[in-house]
């Protein structure tokens, strides 16, 4: 770790200002990503300003029925929070399949948003790595690439979004609100993280002068009809090689609405919109969820060791479906996957 | 409190290591002021400031769960925490757990089940378990193993480790 500076940011105008007038000063709120990678050398700010004090720590009504999640509400208070656990489970159980209990207390809701990925040779300051190092190449097309992405990838950088609670977001619809200089602006959760292209050094279209305020649920929360499967290489704690959230509104046994993302297998959390055009009006059955299963997986390209995600991936699509057509979501304690 | 120098610029470090930070915490039960660098972990600053030496520091990475203390109640890794961030806070530590010469009901349950090996993970687990009963989302085993996974024993004492804590849990709940 290199030396820095700490500051506390006043409020969200002092935040703003401080990160604007600073190139090489980063927020931290939780801490649990950014002072791992400053440990490795991977992240090396050399301010750090503090905004785990900031007033964004409440879960208010909207007024279309939503809700409005402060950025540093804890995953954990999220998690259980009533009104999500009610309204949302999707976006709770997403919360809980994921990180550990102690990093779930103290990770924020915006720093989720904003984790780096997992990749070894992100993490890994000796080997080559587009996302660290823009130029430098990637090591992990040709490397050990096991937990790495299948769609949306680029020649510069294959990794994965590790988010568990973003695929969640991602399927609910959420809207991510920054304030910046210029004041406040709302970015659609789809738009917010980005594919890798030729820019891999850039995960999201968050402006480094810009603070994430809050995250909005839209009133739809699909609590009759979800579920979220992880799947990963031990039963908790440990990153998705494939997780798949899964909400469904039916009418009668046929699917009015649906919404598919898929966590693991891609830059940012992956929808499909002919995926879930094609699950609309069917009879949730069988045949409708490899359908939609085939269809968003059309494009899928693995790299060698990652390229069992593809099969994965396909029964995880169906298995999640059925379990949310069932309601009878995936349980995060009881591990075996019904 | 007088803030320390700085030190000059290097290669490796290119701007100088700012002033020391007063931060104040109360940690089991006593108040304790202690100036330290920006970059000095919660972890660091009890173990290495403090002499509190019952919290371990395994991966140092999140990873294992050998640093977990209870902050303001809540069960965190002391080893992703700056100690500048949690100036006022309350800390418990496993130093803080018995009382008043009694051991607290998880440790006399982690002997009674021999609910390790080695030790090494022991504190993290008796800290984390007391913070997931606080929390009261545990009620059977597969959610006390995973509400628990985030405290690896690398001896794999877990099954006696989750008879242990549904001894304690079942103290906690006799009495309430």
């Amino acid at each position: 770790m290199i030396n820095f500076q700490y500051a506390r940011a006043n409020d969200v105008a002092d935040a703003v200002r401080q990160i604007a007038a600073d190139p090489g000063a980063k927020f931290i709120a939780g801490g649990t990503n950014l002072i791992d990678l400053m440990k490795e050398d991977v992240e090396r700010p050399t301010r750090l300003i503090d905004i785990s004090r900031l007033p964004l720590q409440t879960v208010e009504e909207t007024k279309d029925g939503g809700l409005r999640i402060g950025a540093m509400v804890p995953n954990s208070d999220l998690a259980w929070h009533p009104k999500i656990e009610q309204r949302y489970p999707l976006l709770s159980s997403a919360i809980l399949a994921g990180a550990s209990a102690q990093l779930r207390n103290m990770a924020s809701t915006g720093g989720n948003l904003l984790q780096r990925t997992r990749c070894y040779y992100f993490y890994d300051t000796a080997t080559p790595c587009n996302k660290r190092e823009p130029g430098s190449g990637c090591s992990a097309i040709g490397g050990v690439n096991r937990m790495h992405a299948i769609l949306g990838t680029s020649e510069a950088c294959i990794a994965t979004h590790p988010s568990d609670m973003c695929v969640a977001l991602a399927a609910l619809e959420a809207k991510v609100h920054v304030a910046g200089p210029s004041g406040e602006r709302m970015i659609v959760f789809s738009d917010f993280h980005r594919l890798p292209g030729d820019t891999p050094q850039r995960d999201t279209n968050l402006g480094s002068d810009e603070i994430i305020v809050a995250v909005e649920l839209p009133p739809r929360g699909f609590a009759a009809n979800y579920s979220y499967l992880k799947i990963r290489d031990r039963l908790s704690y440990a990153f998705a090689l494939v997780s798949v959230a899964a909400a469904l509104e039916l009418e009668g046994g046929s699917i009015r609405e649906a919404r598919l993302a898929l966590g693991g297998v891609a830059h940012k959390p992956w929808r499909d919109n002919a995926a879930e055009a094609a699950l609309r009006g069917r009879a949730a059955d069988q045949a409708a969820f490899e359908q939609a299963a085939d269809l968003l997986l059309r494009g899928a390209k693995g790299f060698g060791r990652n390229d069992f995600k593809i099969d994965l991936a396909r029964r995880a699509i169906v298995r999640t479906l059925g379990q949310a057509a069932r309601g009878t979501p995936q349980s995060q304690s009881d591990k075996k996957i019904r | 409190m007088a803030a320390t120098g700085t030190t000059a610029p290097s290669p490796n470090n290119p701007i100088p290591a700012p002033a020391k930070i007063p931060v104040a915490f109360i940690v089991n039960g006593v108040r304790k002021q202690l100036t330290v660098a920006p970059w000095t972990t919660l972890l660091d600053a009890v173990r290495d400031h403090l002499d509190l030496t019952g919290t371990k520091k395994g991966c140092d990475h999140g990873q294992c769960g050998a640093c977990t203390v209870l902050v303001d109640g809540r069960r965190i890794n002391s080893c992703l925490t700056l100690a500048v961030m949690k100036d006022g806070a309350e800390v418990i530590t496993i130093e803080g757990l018995a009382k008043d010469g009694a051991l607290h009901p998880l440790q006399q349950a982690f002997i009674d089940h021999d609910a390790f090996q080695c030790g090494y993970c022991t504190p993290g687990q008796i800290c984390s378990a007391a913070g997931m009963i606080a929390e009261g989302k545990a009620k059977t085993p597969d959610q006390i193993r995973e509400l628990m996974s985030g405290n690896i024993c690398r001896c794999a004492a877990y099954p006696n480790i989750v008879a242990a804590i549904q001894q304690a849990m079942g103290e906690a709940g006799a009495k309430s």
